[in-house]
This record gives C-alpha cells, sequence and structure tokens, in this order.
C-alpha cells in the first residue's frame, strides 16, 4: 500500500482516509463475522490427506487489494496477449507443429511430455479454442513490473473466492463502496455461460445445454463446482450421470436422458474417459472422447490443454507469445532455470538457499521448494530428489514482492501476495474480470501464497476509471 | 433435473425426518426410564428396536440402560442410525444437492450439521439430554422452515416432501409394529381404557398427547389410539396423512412431466385404503397383520419412485 518514501500509492489514497477514522476493533469484530459467514455459506476446501471430514476456511483479509484503472488497463492488455498466444499455440501443437519446426521450441519437450495428448492430434474443437477459461497467476515487484509466474490453462480455480470475497466486503463494509468507485465483478457467472455457450458444437439445436462436471463431494474444490453450476443455473453432474446416447453424451435426469452441448468438466484430463485414458476412472464417462473427437460435445477446457501450461514449457513464453501474435510481450516472464539443462543444473544446485523450485507438473505448491524459507536440512533432502530427477525440476529466483496490507491485531502489516485474474474466452471475444482472486501469504516474510500450505485470500478491487 | 439429484433431496429430507423421530423415540424412552425405572430396560429396548438398530447395539454392549442407549442413539459414528451418523448423511445429500437447494435451506442444513457436531461431541449427561433433544428438534425445524418457506414448488419441492412422508410414514409403522401388542385386544378390550404407561410412550413418540386429548377427550382406548396413528389425516404423522401428501407429490410429478407411473399407482392405491379405512376393520383383520401390510407397501412405493425417476443408472 505504501510508495516510495512511505507515502500511501494512490489507488489505496481513499481507503486510507476511511480506515484512519475506522476504530479498529470494529474492523476486528467485522473479521470475525466474515469468518462466521464463510463457515455457515460452507465456503469450505478439503485438504487432500486429512481426515475426510475436514473441511477447512481459507483465511479471509478485510483489507481489499487495490488496482487502479491505468494499472488494470496495461495487465489486461498483456494477459489478453499472452491467452490468444497460448490458444494459438495449443492448435499449432496439435496440428502442424510450425513452431518445433521453426526451432523456437525443442521437439524433446512436447514428445516426452505426458501432458501432450496424442489423442488430440488433429481434432478441432468447436470453436477453435482449447483453452476456455484461463487463471493467469500475476506477481508485481515494483510500480509498473508484473510477472506472469504461472499460466493454469486447463483448470484454474479460486474464481469462486473472487466473487464471495466481494460478496462479504459488500455485505461488512457497504459505506466502502458508495464512497469508492470499484468495478464489479459479479457478471462472471453470466459472461461464463455466455462463452461457454458460445463454443456450443454445430450439433447443437437451440439453446446450449451447459453442465458442469465434478468428480464430486469429496474433491478439494466441489464447493467451488457446485457454486458455479448453481450461479449458472446449469446442472451439476459427475461421471455416473453421463452416458453415450447416440453419438452425444447425455445426462440422466428424472424424465429421461437429456444431451449436453458444452462441458465445463473440472476433471483432469487422465480421469475424463476410461476408454481413452486411465482406465481406472470412476470420474469420468467412458467413450466421451470419441463424441469429442467427432464434434458431439465442447469439452472446456479442451483435453490436452496442459502442455501450455506445463512449468517446463513456461520458460518458452517469450518466445510463444513473440511467435503467434508478432508482438514482443506486454507481460514479462520470471527467469527460469530447466534443470534438464546441465549448465542450469549445475547454477541450481549451487544455489539452492536463493532459489524457489519446483515440480514441473507439480500444483497447489506441493512438492516445491523455497530456498529461502527452507532449513539446511531440508535443502539437503531436496537435493538429492534433484539430482535423482532433474528433468522434473525448474528454479527460479524469488522474486522481491511487493507487499500488500492486512489487518492484524497489531494493526496492518505488509504481506506478499500474488494475483489470479480470470479468462474467458469465445470465439468472438475474451472477457476478463476486473480483479480476480488475490492470495496471501498469512505469514510474515513469506513467499508461499497456496490455500493448500495456509495461505489466505483478500477481495480485489479494480478502480472505475 | 438430474435424477441423482432427485434421489439425493430425497434422501437428504428422509435423513433429516429420521433424525428427528430418533429424538423424539428418545424422549419418550427417557421419560419412562425417569418414571417407571422398573419398565426402563424393556422401553429401551423397544425404542432401539423402532430405529432398526437393536442388532447393532447387542454386538456391543449387554445392558440396555439410559447411558448407553442414549450415546448410542445419538453420537455412536458405529452406528448407522445415530443422530451424527443421519445428520453427516443428510448433509452429504445436500452438499450432493447444492445447486437445487435454496440459499437459506442450504445454510440452514450446514448450520444444523455444524450445530450437532458441537453438541454431540461430548456425552451427554441425563440433565442435558431434554435441552440435546431440543436442539436437534430445532435445528430440522429450521432447515423445514427455510424448505417451507423459500423453495420453488417445482419437482424438487415433490422430492423433499415424498422423502419425509415416506420415512414419517415408515416411522410412526414402526412404533406400532414394536408396540401392536398393547392395543391388542386379548390385553385391553377395546373401548376400555389403557394403562397410563402403555399409551403415554406411543403418544409421546409421536409428540402429540395433547392433540389426542383435543380429538378424543380424556378417555384413551386402543382403538382411539389405533385409529389416531393410523386413519387421522389431520394429525401429521399419521399413515393415512402421510399417504394422502405422498400421493399429492406424485401426482404433481406425474402432472409436471406428463408421464404416468407406476409409482403414482401405488400411493393412490396406498391413500385410498387409508382413506376409506376403518379401525374397527382393521381390528379385526388383525392390526399387526395391517401394519406389516403397510411397512410393505410403503417400502415398495419408495424403491418404485426410485425406479421411476431414475435416481441412480
Amino acid at each position: 500500500m505504501l510508495g516510495d518514501k512511505e507515502s500511501v500509492r494512490d489507488p489505496y489514497h481513499d481507503y486510507d482516509q476511511w480506515f484512519a477514522d475506522e476504530d479498529p476493533a470494529r474492523i476486528e469484530r467485522k473479521a470475525r463475522q466474515a469468518e462466521a459467514f464463510f463457515r455457515k455459506t460452507g465456503i469450505t476446501f478439503n485438504v487432500y490427506g486429512s481426515d475426510e471430514a475436514d473441511e477447512r476456511l481459507i483465511p479471509f483479509d478485510v483489507v481489499p487489494r487495490i488496482i487502479s484503472a491505468r494499472e488494470w488497463r496495461k495487465l489486461s492488455r498483456g494477459i489478453e496477449q499472452r491467452v490468444r498466444a497460448l490458444n494459438a499455440f495449443l492448435h499449432d501443437i496439435y496440428h502442424r507443429q510450425e513452431i518445433l519446426r521453426a526451432g523456437r521450441v525443442p521437439f524433446e519437450l512436447i514428445a516426452n511430455n505426458e501432458a501432450f495428448l496424442p489423442q488430440m492430434v488433429g481434432v478441432n474443437p468447436p470453436g477453435e479454442i482449447y483453452t476456455h477459461i484461463v487463471g493467469t497467476d500475476i506477481v508485481r515487484t515494483g510500480p509498473d513490473d508484473f510477472f506472469v509466474l504461472e499460466d493454469n490453462a486447463r483448470t484454474p480455480s479460486g474464481v469462486s473466492y473472487m466473487l464471495e470475497n466481494r460478496e462479504t466486503m459488500l455485505q461488512m463494509f457497504p459505506e466502502l463502496f458508495s464512497r469508492i468507485p470499484v468495478q464489479p465483478v459479479s457478471k462472471y457467472p453470466t459472461s461464463l455461460r455466455r462463452s461457454l455457450g458460445a463454443c456450443a458444437p454445430v450439433q447443437c439445436e437451440g439453446r446450449p445445454v451447459v453442465a458442469v462436471l465434478t468428480p464430486g463431494i469429496h474433491n478439494s474444490a466441489y464447493f467451488e463446482h457446485s457454486f458455479l453450476a448453481d450461479q449458472m443455473g446449469v446442472e451439476l453432474v459427475e461421471g455416473h450421470d453421463l452416458r453415450v446416447v447416440d453419438g452425444r453424451i447425455a445426462m440422466r435426469t428424472t424424465e429421461g436422458h437429456t444431451n449436453i452441448d458444452v462441458l465445463y468438466r473440472r476433471v483432469d484430463d487422465d480421469f475424463l474417459d476410461p476408454l481413452n485414458f486411465n482406465p481406472e476412472s470412476m470420474l469420468g464417462v467412458p467413450g466421451i472422447m470419441d463424441v469429442y473427437r467427432s464434434g458431439g460435445i465442447t469439452i472446456a477446457n479442451a483435453p490436452g490443454t496442459g502442455i501450455a501450461d506445463d512449468k517446463a514449457l513456461y520458460s518458452y513464453m517469450p518466445e510463444i507469445v513473440e511467435f503467434y501474435t508478432g508482438e514482443k510481450p506486454l507481460l514479462q516472464n520470471v527467469e527460469t532455470y530447466r534443470c534438464s539443462d546441465s549448465g542450469h543444473l549445475a547454477y541450481v544446485l549451487d544455489n539452492l538457499a536463493d532459489l524457489v523450485v519446483k515440480e514441473v507438473h507439480g500444483s497447489g505448491g506441493y512438492g516445491m521448494l523455497v530456498g529461502p524459507a527452507a532449513s539446511k536440512k531440508e535443502i539437503e533432502a531436496f537435493r538429492k530428489k534433484l539430482k535423482a530427477r532433474p528433468d522434473n525440476y525448474i528454479a527460479q529466483p524469488t522474486l522481491a514482492l511487493s507487499t500488500v496490507p492486512v489487518f492484524t491485531k497489531k494493526g496492518l502489516a505488509p504481506r506478499h501476495v500474488d494475483l489470479r485474474p480470470f479468462v474467458l474466452v469465445a470465439p468472438d471475444r475474451i472477457d476478463i474480470t476486473p480483479g480476480g482472486l488475490t492470495r496471501v501469504a498469512m505469514t510474515e516474510g513469506s513467499l508461499v501464497v497456496n490455500s493448500s500450505q495456509g495461505g489466505g485470500t483478500k477481495d480485489t478491487w479494480v478502480l472505475e476509471e | 433435473m438430474l435424477g441423482k439429484t432427485a434421489g439425493g433431496l430425497f434422501w437428504m429430507f428422509r435423513y433429516l425426518e429420521r433424525s428427528e423421530n430418533n429424538a423424539r423415540l428418545l424422549d419418550a424412552g427417557f421419560r419412562i426410564a425417569l418414571t417407571r425405572s422398573a419398565s426402563a430396560s424393556e422401553e429401551w429396548k423397544s425404542v432401539l428396536k423402532t430405529t432398526g438398530a437393536v442388532t447393532e447395539y447387542d454386538a456391543q454392549h449387554n445392558v440396555y440402560e439410559s447411558r448407553k442407549v442414549i450415546d448410542f442413539l445419538l453420537r455412536d459414528p458405529a452406528n448407522p442410525s445415530s443422530v451424527i451418523s443421519i445428520m453427516k448423511v443428510a448433509r452429504d445429500n445436500a452438499r450432493l444437492v447444492r445447486t437445487a437447494l435454496t440459499r437459506e435451506v442450504w445454510e440452514a442444513t450446514n448450520e444444523a450439521w455444524m450445530t450437532l457436531k458441537d453438541l454431540l461431541d461430548r456425552p451427554i449427561v441425563e440433565q442435558d439430554l431434554p435441552d440435546a433433544l431440543g436442539t436437534i428438534r430445532k435445528q430440522n425445524a429450521l432447515v423445514r422452515g427455510a424448505t417451507h418457506g423459500t423453495m420453488m414448488r417445482n419437482d424438487g419441492y415433490c422430492f423433499t416432501q415424498l422423502g419425509t412422508y415416506l420415512e414419517r410414514a415408515d416411522n410412526t409403522a414402526r412404533i406400532l409394529d414394536v408396540k401392536y401388542y398393547m392395543l391388542l385386544p386379548s390385553i385391553a378390550q377395546i373401548g376400555s381404557s389403557l394403562d397410563n404407561v402403555q399409551w403415554e410412550t406411543i403418544l409421546r413418540s409421536v409428540s402429540a398427547q395433547r392433540a389426542y386429548h383435543w380429538m378424543n377427550g380424556p378417555q384413551v382406548t386402543a382403538a382411539n389410539i389405533a385409529d389416531f396413528l393410523i386413519l387421522q389425516r389431520q394429525m401429521p404423522r399419521s399413515l393415512a396423512y402421510c399417504a394422502q401428501q405422498s400421493h399429492e407429490s406424485l401426482r404433481f410429478l406425474q402432472e409436471e412431466y406428463d408421464a404416468e407411473h407406476e409409482s403414482c399407482r401405488l400411493a393412490r392405491s396406498l391413500h385410498q385404503r387409508l382413506k376409506t379405512g376403518d379401525i374397527n376393520a382393521i381390528f379385526e383383520e388383525g392390526l399387526h397383520e395391517f401394519i406389516e401390510d403397510f411397512l410393505i407397501r410403503n417400502s415398495t412405493l419408495a424403491a418404485r419412485i426410485e425406479q421411476d425417476y431414475r435416481f441412480r443408472e
């Protein structure tokens, strides 16, 4: 919130004035109310590996993160450019592979990548869109320095928190919103439904039937799946509700089977179709890939999209953006060491204490090493893992991340954050909801913002022009 | 709507109803244990029988005593009929059908679960039992109130009602099934007064002592009690009322979907049978046989609904 010389940064000016007049005790009371509200509403997530009944709340901070309209314009242009490039890349990689022929991305990176699905080669998804819903993770290091941390092009989660955080703030501090003009986020569910509907297959007659596919109530993001289905006004289905009927995917209703045109799936590729992928999967629909390939259904995001947000591929994103858009990337990439490269590996092994090392296919902050926060013992243990399978890892320097204020018992205190704006891609347009999910490391100095690792969230405001 | 969702609503409301019925049965059993300690053991056994959990109980315990039965029926996670187990399944079903519930119904259910989980975290001592049972009833009433006040009167609502009334009918019939011998003419001649303790437990377990007296005056006879619980359509826990409600929901679904189903035919015949029934004739044919027959018809109806509306593949 503070800029140079401890002055309040511009976008926070009005909030700071409001805050100065508030009684901290009142804000603390409101913060407790917010927690009760989340618990009552059931906005929880299940933690893998713990007791199945253990549904946890993600800590919520009552101080909004505020972004100016000017900053947002810049950011959203950069995101849009990147998302266009991702879709162009995916189309290319499953068709002519021009980028490989041009030598801009090494062939082995694709050939040896389990996120690449041979079943998708030559398939034309309806509307030519592969990644319909993207959640680009962004961090900031200075007033105008935004970096993309991850592209999350397969099944980004967290959008329900963006919506519920705003809802909570509106309930707790209505007066703030009449004082400060904030761009609304509430259109997201309608935009999502419109955007998905616009990608319906040619075979669709009349208004497209959309459904959300969830692995079920024990999935960590189940709340979000039911929330989105409910907000869009579409059915929330599981694999066992669906089957192939006359070359289409149909859901079992109380009146018989009804065709689905667009399936927003929150099930990983591997579990999507036991006939085509993991035969053990109980979560998917046998034969859905065959229906998909013959144009009978739209799957969002498309199978095989994971190849674009693979962490090993990430380091090539600047080349990818340039190759497909002919423009310089507007958003920066974090410098990345590919441990598969022996030179890079040597550097990484020498500098483990200063680097963040991530698994190429990992997510959710599992299996990563944050050098500056790790003990000597942890670093040595990680060194062994890294040496055993170097191509499974990439490393990045820890950035001097900007901080934003959070509310603590001792007053406002700085914490590190990232930002995940949500992008919707339709054949005719790209929608980016102004704001997104701000994740915040709840302990002082920590850089890990993942909710599975104790990170929290806050409302994200983009001010009106 | 999805068949799975219909099934989820149906079972969610069956389980909610069941947890409340169990609280009521416990209340009746506990009253006997307090006032007639000599009959306590026998009474607890019939409570357990009514909930269908007597075998599970016998596997764990060798005496029927208040503390153990109360704990078993309220908090034992190994007992699928304990209130805590039932509420967990009810809430899991609510999560499953979250998109078919209004925010109010979901929040009431979620709060009921959080409140009861907290309440039943420690053993309930005898002096706290009345309060605890009151809380269970109250939490259920909040869900029912939210359902009544906020849900659209559509197919989904019908499945909540079917779950509620099929479960309730089953419960009332089980109470009669376990206690029918008290109402038999060989023990108490039709028309003659029953012993206080016998009828008290029956009426208490359906929370209807005062209603009974408003309808029948001070006289308590076997025929009147049986009539009240089986045929009295003003009594919301009677078999006749439940059958009427189930039939109505199925008739609505039939119109809504414009499709005839066997379940509606079954419900109509059950409803007719109770609507035109006569208590003396029932006693003549055999009260026990009548109740056994009802229990079978009721569960056949439930299974048929499940099939007709495709709850499962």
